[in-house]
């Protein structure tokens, strides 16, 4: 652990959510690495925000539409002719 | 997945009370606008109000759709207030209003730094990681919550989120910033005993 400002932490992880999502303009993402490069627990909060979006992103889109679900709601929206096409 | 869906969809015909292809809209759009009811709301009845409730309304203000923004965030902004009324309706007792939640400090600062990120997906997916991650969610404010699932879970863009939302981008940043740092601070805590109890055993 180097001896830098942790007074940076608060403000440079504010800038966090952007520089994942590849958002955060050029000067700012220069200083945000410089500051990763010398402050452990910030490159563990990017690296853990950066995995739980991984997670996120898993198991959650495999909850498809039951079937019964879509049969009620074709029904309710007198859309039953076309109960059969899905694919 | 939904992009391409909503490609091949005729607002033209939709607009003109086409049947067939207000079905396949129905298809394109139902298991997001689930999910979406499912993870504001908790039960599987309350999502298929929301569910239903959607299209319902979708149905009756497509004549006047103006096509301002695109079909898929019009229909998400229909979800997202169906959502609002029912958690209302059901939940009184829970303040909505934004200016309780999404802009202020508290919850940004880190205070677990058990790095769980080199775990094996395997451990990370076990039916247990999984309810870690689903009670996560659950805590997160409604309106924060939101913007989260909007963004995260189901891929809008900021602009689209907003959109959706009625929120400004620069809103929907901060809260986007909130839910994503409450949600790794929850798992944190989680994997942290976790790796703590495997070191012990």
């Amino acid at each position: 652990m180097t001896d830098h400002a942790h007074t940076n932490c608060e403000e440079l992880l504010s800038s966090l959510s952007a520089y994942i999502d590849g958002d955060l303009g050029l000067e700012l993402c220069l200083e945000l690495e410089k500051h990763l490069a010398g402050c452990d627990n910030c490159r563990v909060v990017l690296n853990t925000t950066r995995r739980t979006l991984d997670l996120v992103h898993t198991p959650l889109e495999k909850t498809d539409l039951p079937k019964d679900v879509r049969e009620r709601l074709f029904k309710r929206l007198n859309l039953d002719d076309y109960l059969s096409q899905k694919s | 997945m939904n992009k391409t869906m909503s490609l091949e969809i005729s607002l033209e015909a939709l607009i003109a009370g086409d049947r067939a292809e207000f079905a396949r809209l129905v298809d394109a759009y139902s298991s997001p606008i689930y999910r979406l009811g499912l993870r504001m709301l908790g039960t599987p009845q309350d999502a298929e109000d929301v569910l239903q409730n959607t299209f319902l309304s979708a149905l009756t203000h497509l004549p006047k759709f103006e096509g301002r923004s695109s079909l898929s965030t019009w229909l998400y902004r229909i979800a997202a207030n169906e959502a609002l009324m029912l958690i209302r309706k059901k939940k009184p007792e829970i303040n909505l209003d934004d200016s309780q939640t999404g802009e202020k400090d508290e919850g940004l600062l880190p205070t677990q730094f058990v790095d769980w990120s080199a775990l094996p997906e395997d451990e990370l997916l076990s039916d247990e990681g999984k309810k870690a991650l689903d009670s996560a969610i659950e805590t997160l404010p409604e309106s924060m919550r939101l913007v989260f699932l909007l963004r995260d879970v189901e891929g809008l863009s900021i602009k689209e989120t907003a959109d959706a939302l009625n929120l400004t981008e620069t809103n929907v940043k901060t809260r986007l910033l909130r839910a994503r740092m409450l949600l790794r601070e929850q798992l944190s805590t989680y994997y942290g005993e976790r790796i703590a109890r495997e070191e012990r055993q």
